[in-house]
């Protein structure tokens, strides 16, 4: 099959990925200085302000939600092994996608957009700036509708056999991110838009957060299953081995959808418009929605193990040193779930109801999220890039050893700059801070770890820059290569699944049942009492 | 269908693990007082001069009959009012919190008082402060250029101090 216009498809959207990505690494860079506090010359809230929104939006909405639509056509195409379903239909999405994205930064850079990521009303930004979001996200969805409709189509031809997991849990993102995004959807259509443009004069910041907090949750998934996709249908065969259970995927594939849905509201525990009994509803949920993560640790290690016995690897630990460490793919998982597992232990305290009084809101939340996401979650979608973009532009990787290198310097400047970032949590820092200003003499006890943090960002910028460099140098390259996607393949063939390991219908209506118990009165709540809106203000 | 034997276990463990920490957050919910503000009680925020409650001369800290401690403070654009108050250590305290302006938080570093303030809604939180000593009261939720300049002082002194202060007729917000 010919299919060089899907990697050209492919190819565009994770350089817009990855061009986003380097473009916020710098700005991140000069936040850790910045916020230090030990160069005065740079001292400037305005900027400060203006760089963290665009780095946010910039790493956790324009990086991910390109790389997941430009991994997730080529993942359809060449798992199916069909043509993207109309192509002009997808290239229309990325465009709209990229005009919301450009829309978006015009004021994000001349900072009047300075609200954050999470723009919580009722500060206000430039209405250019939520409809530029806005837009991002209707691209997006067509990328949603082009997944489900390909992945229709094969299973009406090939009726009783199993789709292919690697597509089955990109249709399992593409059904989760239509569920999540239904929430901020309604917060901008209907309240920061309307009035962002002055049709109405107030609106209900605890309602706003309500339905910030049904996006908040779930769309960390839509980021992280990529990653898992890549653990479970790429990286068993990178290692020389073979995936341990098909079955077991789905079924955690199932499981992160359903369950990371009804339980926003766990970033609304110390909200005062949301009672007790919902937010212990959702807490529930929240450790049930581990239950996949501890599932997919098992399989993918189990996996490895295999890889790393069948390397010649012996004895107990014998098979880790056997695994290839200097493929990227490999080398990418390892280190990820080591920061999975770091991070895993700051997941729990922050998941639970009594603890996440702690360390609600301190810079522990910053340094928990950069080690979780920027971490695990990103790392490996630099495995997937060294290992895509020779399948996709045709020329060989241009250097497998800077890449090994970038892997290391990541990781390890994660660590540098997440472990004190947690502690400066403990000690009581906020996050979100341009400059430390508090009159008290715990402040004195943070600077050694701000100096620290300052080397880990130094070295993740450094790595960022050896990323970008070979994957252009790659695009450039002057040889030709000639390869195509290799999944790996299960132990066990899926020939009899049962329909709902294979079908979403079921789970769609197991979500719907859901979200109306987890959100129904708490969202109908806001109409039935009296609620006081708010104005505007700027910031 | 084919599920091997260890992975059968390992999802039975799982589920074991995911249990006993449901089952920890609800028994440490039901039986050891959560302090997270859930009161949904709305007030207008634009208007809170003319409440009652959070009128100027009422913010700060009263004693109550029952011999717990209120304390009524105002969130605004960059500042916790009163900016200095002064309570009593192992006493039942109720934080009552409202804001002017946008969303604000506010934390007691060390302590498990910690809340959001969002305009339209009262923050109501219950806690016990153990140790005397000053305490910044931090915001540390994102509230515009000068967030980072947002904060007040708290001092906890003993039971006795305390009753000493009030007796003399000092104010209890220095
Ligand atoms: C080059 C390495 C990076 C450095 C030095 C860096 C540094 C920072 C700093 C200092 C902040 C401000 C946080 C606060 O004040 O609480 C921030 C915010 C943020 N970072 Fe990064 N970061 C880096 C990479 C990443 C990556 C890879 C991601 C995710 C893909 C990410 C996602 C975010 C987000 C979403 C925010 C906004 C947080 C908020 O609004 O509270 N960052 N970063
Ligand atoms: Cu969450
Ligand atoms: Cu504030």
């Amino acid at each position: 099959m010919n299919n060089s216009a899907e990697k050209k498809l492919a190819l565009t959207h994770l350089w817009v990925a990855f061009g986003a990505f380097g473009l916020a690494a710098v700005m991140g860079l000069y936040q850790v200085i910045e916020r230090s506090g030990f160069f005065g010359f740079l001292e400037s809230r305005a900027v400060y302000y203006a760089s963290v929104s665009t780095h946010g939006v910039l790493m956790g909405f324009v990086l991910t939600t390109f790389f997941i639509m430009g991994f997730g056509y080529y993942t359809a195409t060449s798992s199916l092994k069909m043509p993207v379903w109309n192509l002009s239909f997808a290239w229309v999405g990325f465009g709209v996608s990229l005009s919301g994205v450009v829309m978006a930064a015009l004021p994000l850079l001349g900072g009047a957009a300075s609200v954050l990521f999470t723009f919580y009303p009722p500060m206000q930004a430039h209405p250019l700036f939520y409809i530029g979001a806005t837009l991002l996200v209707v691209g997006s969805w067509f990328w949603c509708v082009s997944m489900i409709v390909m992945y229709t189509q094969w299973k009406n031809a090939n009726p009783g056999i199993a789709v292919p997991l690697a597509m089955f849990a990109t249709t399992a993102n593409a059904i989760l991110w239509l569920w999540t995004s239904v929430g901020v959807a309604v917060e901008v259509l209907f309240q920061l838009i309307p009035w962002s443009l002055g049709w109405i004069d107030s609106i209900d910041p605890g309602l706003a957060r309500t339905l910030f907090a049904w996006t908040l949750h779930p769309i960390v998934y839509f980021w992280l299953i990529p990653t898992y996709t890549a653990f479970y249908c790429l990286v068993p065969k990178q290692a020389g081995g073979f995936l341990f259970s098909d079955e077991m995927a789905r079924a955690a594939f199932i499981l992160l959808v359903v369950f990371s849905l009804p339980i926003g509201f766990h970033h609304l525990y110390m909200d005062p418009e949301q009672g007790h009994g919902w937010k212990i509803l959702h807490a529930v949920g929240t450790f049930v929605v581990t239950l996949p993560t501890f599932i997919t640790g098992f399989t993918v290690i189990a996996s490895l193990e295999i890889a790393g016995r069948l390397n010649g690897g012996k004895g107990l630990f014998g098979w880790i040193a056997a695994l290839p460490w200097t493929n990227p793919m490999v080398l990418a998982i390892i280190l990820g779930l080591l920061m999975l597992i770091f991070g895993g232990f700051g997941g729990l305290v922050n998941a639970s109801y009594a603890m996440n009084a702690m360390v609600h809101n301190t810079a522990w939340v910053s340094g928990h999220f950069h080690l979780i996401f920027g971490g695990t979650t990103v790392i490996m979608y630099f495995g997937v890039a060294y290992y895509l973009w020779p399948i996709l532009s045709g020329k060989p990787l241009f250097c497998k050893a800077m890449a090994v290198k970038q892997l290391w310097t990541w990781f390890i400047g994660m660590i540098i700059m997440t472990t004190p970032w947690h502690i400066l949590g403990l000690l009581g820092q906020p996050r979100r801070i341009d400059s430390v200003n508090y009159n008290n003499l715990l402040t004195l006890s943070w600077e050694p770890y701000e100096v620290t943090m300052m080397f880990g960002g130094a070295i993740l910028l450094y790595s960022s820059a050896l990323l970008l460099i070979n994957l252009y140098k790659t695009q450039m390259g002057t040889e030709a290569y000639q390869g195509e996607i290799e999944y790996a393949e299960p132990i066990h063939a899926p020939d009899d699944l049962p329909e709902y390991l294979n079908s979403f219908k079921l789970w769609n209506i197991v979500i719907a049942v859901f979200m109306l118990i987890a959100f129904g009165y708490p969202i109908l709540q806001f109409f039935l009492m009296e609620t006081f809106g708010s104005g505007r203000w700027g910031v | 269908m084919h599920i091997d034997q260890l992975e059968k276990k390992w999802a039975g463990i799982s589920l074991g693990i995911a249990g006993l920490f449901v089952a920890v957050i609800l028994g440490s919910a039901l039986f050891h007082g959560i302090h997270a503000p859930s009161n949904v009680e709305t007030i207008d925020s634009a208007r809170l001069h003319l409440s009652e409650e959070f009128a100027e001369d009422n913010l700060g800290a009263q004693l109550n009959a029952d011999g717990s401690v209120t304390v009524r403070l105002v969130a605004g654009r960059y500042g916790f009012y009163p900016k200095n108050i002064v309570l009593p250590a192992e006493t039942n305290i109720t934080f009552r919190w409202v804001s002017l302006d946008v969303i604000h938080g506010v934390h007691i570093p060390m302590t498990n008082m910690s809340t959001m303030i969002v305009p339209g809604y009262v923050a109501q939180v219950q806690t016990l402060l153990h140790h005397t000593g000053e305490y910044p009261m931090l915001c540390n939720e994102y509230c515009g250029m000068g967030h980072a300049h947002m904060w007040s002082n708290l001092k906890v002194v003993s039971k006795t101090d305390w009753a000493n202060m009030n007796n003399q007729g000092e104010a209890s917000h220095e």
